[in-house]
């Protein structure tokens, strides 16, 4: 008779689900990563702070992995973005580390410097830049079931840098596109969605336009789409893109891009998600990659957000557990994630972007509170 | 033909603008914006009804003007089947020297004839009658929902040459290289342009939108030339944005834009994407702003073979280009009575076409703008 109570009030337990949250979790069979011997040894990354707001949120982020005991340690580099270029010993620390965590670094507009970020993609051979644009659950946005991944060829197109004056008045830019490098993008694109099990990919051109240069581009495209019989290609021209990315943004998946489109389709991507608060993304080469926040808009974050050190770190914590599982610590990075985004659902600690009025500090010490 | 060449004789004597409806050559005659005129005097407008569901559209435009009592006379023209040796194109000199005449113009859909050895319809409109600027203004029609309610922006872009000069080459086998030109004369122009019409249109800011911190002396070019005409304009506020910021702001929060002034590329694509911003290609106005203060307005959809005939399509866009022609010729008065009448049919949602939702056809929803009026 009492063993049937017992019984029986165990039974309501377990179907009235009165479990707590932690319990939830740690109730299901977690995933488990084998690793070879010696993976856990310490790696190396350079870190660049940037400016803005670069050093906040950097930051934040070795804070989090200090409090994660994380296998990483950080080499500090400071440059500015007003810098002539790149300092000898940042490139070499990079080619040594492999991999680099990055604020951004603001190219000043009007002239004299180039652009930092773009010496190093050059310098390193970055040839692929990828966006994650998502909708972050528990934040709500005019478009729903946004998930894009936007694909970028990094080193040449409109970014070639070649200019000049053919008389005053009168200036030429040159706009490179080869087939190497369009290939390579291309291929990327496709390993990326195979090894991710995405299911299309869409190539952005104007190719109706510029029919050699983008016409070349499609053409390396469709090449690699052969190889990769399981996955889904298509063609969209941008500013058709861009029209239907704000009004019907679930039907994009991943998508490649030459250098320029990149620019402003994984912006509108960014912002259609909710902003460029939350993207992670990062460049990478054959032999290296530098994170750092997905989509900036062109800027470092404004002085307000710097003075009242109230800057969303959340893009580059994303970025850096994309570099985690680079490095191959998957564990590491899942918890990461999975404390970040129980953050930002519960609402309780946002920064400005995200509806709410925390700082940087505060947001971080949510974050490092429900790290498991 | 006879009786029409008198009708436009006696008129041009009365309004002593032009001195022969068959000299082709004609001086240079005031802009269009200052034309002053009197409502007696109807003035000649091109009109290219298109193909497609164009013809149907452009009626419901006419029908519109008459019911609004707009002095406007239509001077029909249609794309032919030869290609006029003259224009290397299916448009011909007449229609083309008909539109220099007149000084504006509204064109309906037209479909791009495929093959070779001519120019594309909309490349010869714009190389022969020198179309600089593409106007577009983008706002949110009260009663269709979007997901953006609160868009009141104006895109004008440049539209003769940065990246679509159309030089490319291929240096060596899977090597191309691609020329964006941009020249201080068509910056100017552009952005003289681009003052001129917030001015006139009460707009209070300016943006230049650009990527001048990567190319640097191109865009960099374009932003200097902004900013000598933004000093002839002290009240109204001019500001610079690099694109990318442009786009994330744009999908964010749309109404943080007023006027946007581009280079060709960058416009192509803010433009289309505002448009999709208020609901598309069907319900966007646009117009073409050529030397001499011609004006080309022009419904940017494509031209629909598949409900052509069926009285089945929207005018709004077309109808909404006409409304900028009439505010181009400065007749404000007949252009806000026919713009609200389009609204008001829209916001009232009983007739509407298959596009917006609705069950009405073309007919009964001009007739629903004609009773508005």
């Amino acid at each position: 008779m009492a063993r049937r109570s017992v019984a029986r009030s165990l039974l309501n337990n377990l179907l009235s689900n009165k479990l707590e949250p932690c319990s939830r979790i740690t109730a299901s069979r977690s995933v488990t990563y084998m690793p070879r011997p010696g993976d856990g040894a310490p790696r190396a990354v350079t870190l660049i702070p940037g400016d803005g707001i670069g050093p906040l949120v950097t930051e934040a982020v070795e804070q989090v992995m200090t409090a994660m005991h994380a296998p990483v340690y950080f080499e500090k580099y400071d440059i500015r973005g007003d810098m002539k270029q790149v300092p000898q010993e940042v490139i070499d620390s990079i080619r040594r580390n492999k991999v680099c965590l990055k604020g951004g670094l603001k190219t000043p507009v009007g002239g004299g410097v180039s652009s930092l970020n773009v010496q190093l993609r050059k310098e390193l051979d970055l040839y692929a830049s990828l966006v994650h644009c998502s909708n972050l659950p528990g934040l709500p946005t005019r478009h729903e079931n946004v998930d894009i991944v936007v694909i970028r060829e990094n080193t040449e197109g409109e970014y070639s840098g070649l200019e000049h004056e053919v008389v005053p008045g009168v200036v030429e830019s040159l706009k490179v596109i080869t087939k190497f490098c369009s290939e390579r993008v291309a291929q990327y694109a496709f390993e990326y969605a195979y090894l991710n099990n995405r299911k299309k990919v869409t190539a952005v051109h104007k190719a109706n336009i510029m029919k050699l240069a983008d016409g070349l581009f499609l053409e390396s495209c469709r090449e690699v789409a052969t190889k990769y019989p399981g996955i889904k290609y298509n063609e969209i021209i941008v500013d058709n893109c861009c029209m239907q990315l704000v009004s019907k943004p679930d039907q994009f998946d991943v998508m490649v891009t030459p250098n320029l489109y990149g620019n402003l389709v994984a912006n509108t991507a960014a912002g259609i998600a909710g902003g460029t608060g939350f993207m992670p993304g990062g460049n990478v080469g054959a032999g290296h990659a530098i994170f750092e926040q997905g989509a900036s808009a062109g800027n470092v974050g404004n002085e307000k957000l710097l003075d009242q050190k109230k800057a969303n770190p959340v893009a580059l914590l994303f970025s850096s557990a994309m570099m985690l599982r680079h490095l191959q610590f998957p564990s590491f990075a899942d918890r990461l994630e999975t404390a970040v985004k129980r953050v930002i659902t519960e609402g309780k600690h946002r920064t400005k972007d995200l509806g709410g009025h925390n700082t940087t500090q505060e947001v971080v010490d949510a974050v490092i509170a429900v790290l498991d | 033909m006879a009786s029409q060449i008198l009708r436009r004789v006696v008129r041009s004597c009365s309004g002593g603008i032009l001195s022969s409806p068959a000299n082709h050559h004609h001086s240079s005659l005031l802009p269009a914006l200052t034309r002053a005129f009197s409502s007696a005097t109807p003035i000649t407008a091109t009109l290219f009804p298109g193909d497609g569901i164009g013809p149907e559209i452009a009626e419901s435009v006419k029908q519109v003007f008459q019911a609004a009592d707009v002095p406007i006379e239509w001077e029909e023209h249609y794309v032919g089947t030869e290609i006029d040796p003259r224009t290397q194109s299916f448009l011909t000199w007449e229609s083309l020297e008909s539109v220099r005449r007149n000084r504006v113009g509204l064109k309906g859909p037209m479909a791009t004839p495929i093959g070779k050895g001519h120019r594309s319809l909309n490349l010869t409109l714009r190389k022969e009658l020198n179309l600089y600027a593409n106007v577009r203004p983008c706002y949110s029609l009260p009663g269709y929902k979007t997901r953006y309610d609160n868009v009141n922006l104006v895109t004008i872009r440049e539209n003769t040459e940065g990246e679509y000069s159309g030089l490319e080459h291929q240096v060596v086998r899977g090597v191309v290289e691609s020329l964006k030109i941009i020249t201080r004369a068509a910056s100017l122009r552009v952005a003289e342009y681009a003052f001129h019409y917030a001015k006139a249109n009460g707009r209070e800011r300016v943006s230049a939108i650009h990527k001048a911190n990567i190319m640097q002396k191109t865009d960099g070019l374009f932003l200097k030339c902004c900013r000598e005409v933004a000093e002839k304009y002290p009240e109204i506020t001019y500001e610079e944005v690099i694109i990318d910021n442009c786009c994330m702001m744009l999908v964010k929060n749309p109404a943080l834009f007023d006027v946007l002034v581009m280079p060709n590329l960058y416009g192509d694509i803010i433009s289309d994407l505002c448009a999709g911003l208020v609901g598309g290609l069907g319900l966007t106005p646009s117009c073409n702003i050529g030397e001499g203060g011609i004006a080309l307005a022009e419904a940017v959809h494509g031209s629909a073979p598949d409900i052509a005939g069926k009285n089945m399509a929207n005018p709004t866009a077309l109808l909404l280009s006409s409304v900028m022609m009439l505010r181009h010729l400065n007749i404000t008065d007949k252009a806000e009575r026919i713009q609200n009448a389009i609204i008001n049919t829209i916001a009232e949602g009983k007739y509407r076409t298959a596009d917006l939702g609705g069950s009405s056809s073309t007919t009964e929803f001009t007739n629903a703008i004609c009773n508005n009026l």
